[in-house]
């Protein structure tokens, strides 16, 4: 299949990186294809470059060198801008700073009213992507009466209004509390499940990249890992020498088999480390 | 705390006031504004505070909001009302000194009063009937027509828009700003007039670092949901004129008619 | 003696209006001097309220609170004196910058306090010190640095100030990994060099588990929990119950125990999951680690 995004050895340095102190290289020679359909997260710490690859997929940057596709369009090409952007949706950290109307619905709506679609559809759409985030019952409220999580779902229907078929989320949760990022999460894997959308999530959060399909792990602008999240995860050196987490089943079980206990070392769920240890202990023959 | 301040005046309900189309109401409100300088009759005055009473009465705004609206002006209202009194010649009242009151000072002093009032409280009721969101709109449509002379009709009242919806984030904002400068035992209550402008900087800088951060990104969002300015653009809630506008239209028409009438029938007294 | 200590703290926001809200009720707690005690509880548990209290932010609608066994309400006009002895690091605190200079905006808490230039050298470079910020930082403008830098700076703007209790607001909030450790790191050295009291109010129950000694938990506006963490985190499923997520291990162990394996329920990090697990598997037979 096609890949919907596809980055083809992109490298990225600012033109004035001297003035604002920013390193000069801040992605080399990346490459990365992502099929429609995928639920993929791209982790890395601050100033991996994982947040400017996102922008590479919006147009909202263009590389130095190498190409972006977006769903088959370079993004270079000016005119087919919007179409770009209709393509691959982009969702971002601050939850205030992307809310533009006072009122949820009429925010939900600026997209398609840029667009020019008929305000028939608009409502009609409106009303579809607030069901999708389950903020439909505040659809009449004011933003600033409502949770981060809460506006976090506002911004994700403002894009899913326009029927994108894939959607990169820029650190979407870092901003938010335990329940916040709980909802956050939960809606886009739904997006994913329900409605077909590819999600790109942007995050350092080691526990939400443990439930998508795919992690790419990013250092010094460089994808350095990606795969599977079991086999990624499996890294667990490698993670941390680049100041990343593991899930801490997985930590635990990497150090017990660092101790020549003999256990799986791809767990990243707590289900699967209890059963491993029960399984040691068995076999241990400790009693019950 | 700061952030307990409501933004505008509005006043929610669901009377017929609240339901009639934003662009009328500015139009009604405007009639009547002109309706209420051109007066010169005593009679034609009551007129216009009569409908005034009505349209409060259907509002189901209290009556203590208009008290309300007006203490704000009450130095204008003074001032006209001495300027006019003692400053219009005519039939000596009163006189000592330099003080001189004459009948017709009084008397344009009166109606002047009045009409102040009216106005203020006139268009008050405009902005406890109407949110400031639909207020924004009614008055972009309005002006359309003045995009044809160049006029940024569109950019001004996106200017609004998020003005009004970021209002209640920096307010915020301010509150935990001054709390955290407080807590590095910044003294914001005590000390001269220069003193307090000095301690002032510790918050104002921050916010208007925080404010140009947030504008920064609410472009890039903006722009990433495909905004270029009105080009193209439709709107989600199309305003429509209702049969409960054209009897508003009617009703205020015809106290416009009765004034008119008045001002060319009855004799000319101001 | 306690260093804070409130006798039925109660904050009502709105009061007599028909918003009226509870944030803080009947509130009785002591803090001991140099104990490192972190602060859980969800969104609106009523934390936030509660801290701001602990420098005279925030009056109690009722109730006392004491600061070295002084009524901190008793003379108003004296409270900011209460907030030197009290230091409070915001959440976002990186947002609160505003000198042109690192070393001024440190030197702003300091000097509020009226003390003299040479006082406020050793203490803005002692601070700078603990942060882990160089010398040639100082005289960079706040707003050239990174996130990361910028929240050290502002936190170094409030140790600078020596306070006796340190409470820090989710320090690490929007962090990744690295930056949290490091600036965990840092504020738990700063605790064992300074034996002083130290309040970290955090959503993550990892980094509570792993810095702090005694935890205070907090919901629906009451204290819930006051104690050693090993304690605390032996209620697992109750924290959960309060829409808390404890540390995944500690999950781990919990379910292992209630399958009936004889694992101890007090375990909350990685290392003592390892250890607690071999002493187990070394007591079966035929171990071979």
């Amino acid at each position: 299949m096609e890949p919907i995004l596809s980055a083809r050895d992109v490298s990225f340095a600012y033109d004035n990186y001297e003035e604002k102190q920013l390193p000069p290289i801040v992605l080399e020679g990346v490459s990365l294809d992502v099929r429609p359909g995928e639920f993929v997260a791209v982790l890395g710490h601050n100033g991996s470059g994982k947040s400017t690859l996102a922008k590479h997929f919006n147009a909202i940057l263009l590389p130095t060198s190498g190409t972006v596709f977006v769903d088959g369009i370079d993004t270079k090409e000016e005119d087919r801008l919007y179409d770009i952007r209709q393509t691959a949706g982009m969702v971002f950290q601050n939850p205030d700073n992307q809310l533009v109307a006072t009122i949820v619905e009429e925010d939900v709506a600026f997209a398609l009213e840029n667009l020019g679609v008929p305000p028939e559809e608009i409502r009609r759409r409106v009303d579809e992507s607030l069901k999708a985030v389950g903020m439909y019952e505040y659809r009449e409220h004011s933003p600033h009466q409502l949770s981060g999580g809460q506006k976090q779902r506002v911004a994700i229907a403002g894009i899913i209004a326009m029927r994108p078929k894939c959607i990169v989320l820029d650190e979407p949760t870092a901003m938010l509390d335990p329940q916040g990022r709980r909802e956050v999460l939960r809606t886009i894997r739904e997006l994913g499940n329900q409605f077909g959308i590819t999600v790109v999530l942007i995050t350092h959060y080691m526990d939400e990249a443990a439930q998508c399909d795919r992690v790419v792990v990013m250092d010094n602008g460089k994808i350095i890992l990606d795969g599977v999240p079991r086999a990624v995860f499996s890294h667990v050196e490698q993670l941390k020498n680049v100041g990343l987490d593991v899930p801490q089943v997985t930590e635990l079980a990497w150090l017990l088999l660092q101790d020549g206990y003999c256990l799986p070392d791809d767990i990243i769920f707590e289900e699967e480390c209890v059963q491993a240890i029960e399984k040691l202990l068995e076999e241990r023959h400790v009693s019950h | 705390m700061l952030k307990d301040i409501t933004i505008g005046q509005y006043f929610p309900g669901k009377s017929v006031l609240h339901r009639l189309d934003p662009r009328m109401k500015i139009l009604l409100t405007v009639g009547y504004i002109i309706m209420l300088f051109s007066v010169s009759n005593p009679l034609g005055l009551c007129v216009g505070i009569l409908f005034l009473v009505f349209a409060y009465a259907i509002s189901g705004i209290p009556p203590r909001m208009i008290t309300k609206s007006l203490k704000p002006v009450i130095p204008i209202i003074i001032f006209t009302t001495v300027l006019n009194m003692f400053f219009v010649k005519g039939d000596p009242l009163f006189d000592w000194w330099i003080f001189h009151i004459s009948r017709q000072g009084l008397l344009t002093a009166v109606v002047m009063t009045i009409r102040i009032i009216c106005l203020i409280a006139g268009t008050s009721l405009l902005t406890y009937t109407t949110s400031p969101i639909t207020l924004t709109d009614g008055l972009e449509r309005l002006m359309k027509p003045l995009k044809k002379v160049h006029f940024p009709v569109h950019e001004l009242s996106m200017m609004m828009t998020i003005a009004l919806r970021f209002i209640p984030t920096l307010i915020e904002e301010t509150d935990k700003i001054m709390n955290a400068q407080k807590a590095r035992g910044a003294d914001l209550e005590s000390g001269g007039i220069m003193q307090r402008a000095k301690a002032l900087v510790p918050i104002l800088i921050p916010l208007f670092v925080s404010a140009f951060r947030r504008a920064d990104e609410l472009a890039l969002a903006m722009e990433c949901r495909c905004y270029r300015g009105d080009v193209g653009r439709t709107r989600m809630k199309q305003l429509h004129y209702s049969w409960q506008d054209g009897v508003a239209a009617a009703l205020t028409a015809a106290c416009i008619a009765v004034v008119v009438m008045v001002n060319i029938f009855a004799p000319v007294v101001f | 003696m306690s260093v804070i200590k409130t006798e039925h703290l109660t904050h009502t926001y709105s009061q007599g209006t028909s918003y009226e809200q509870a944030a803080v009720s009947d509130v009785t707690l002591e803090i001991e001097p140099g104990e490192m005690i972190g602060v859980i509880g969800h969104t609106g548990s009523g934390k936030s309220t509660l801290i701001q209290h602990f420098n005279g932010l925030l009056r109690p609608t009722s109730g006392k609170i004491l600061v070295d066994g002084e009524d901190i309400w008793e003379n108003p006009k004296e409270i900011r004196r209460i907030r030197f002895k009290v230091g409070l690091v915001f959440q976002y605190p990186e947002y609160q910058l505003f000198e042109d200079t690192v070393y001024k905006d440190i030197a702003f808490g300091p000097k509020n306090m009226g003390l003299s230039e040479e006082e406020i050298d050793r203490r803005v470079k002692e601070a700078a010190l603990f942060v882990g910020l160089k010398p040639h930082h100082m005289e960079k403008s706040p707003f050239e640095l990174s996130g990361g830098q910028k929240r050290r700076v502002a936190i170094a703007g409030v140790i600078a100030m020596n306070p006796e209790v340190l409470i820090l607001d989710e320090p690490t909030a929007g962090l990744d990994p690295k930056g949290r450790d490091q600036i965990l790191g840092q504020i738990l050295e700063y605790h064992r060099e300074q034996k002083n009291t130290i309040l970290l109010v955090s959503h993550s129950m990892e980094d509570v588990a792993k810095y702090t000694e005694k935890v205070l938990v907090m919901n629906h506006s009451r204290v819930a929990m006051f104690d050693q963490v090993e304690k605390v985190f032996s209620h697992s499923r109750e924290i959960e119950a309060m829409g808390l997520a404890v540390p995944q291990v500690s999950r781990v162990f919990l379910s292992l125990s209630e399958r009936g394996w004889p694992v101890p329920s007090n375990v909350y990090t990685v290392e003592q999951a390892k250890t607690a697990l071999e002493k187990i598997l070394g007591q079966g037979g035929g171990a071979n680690a």
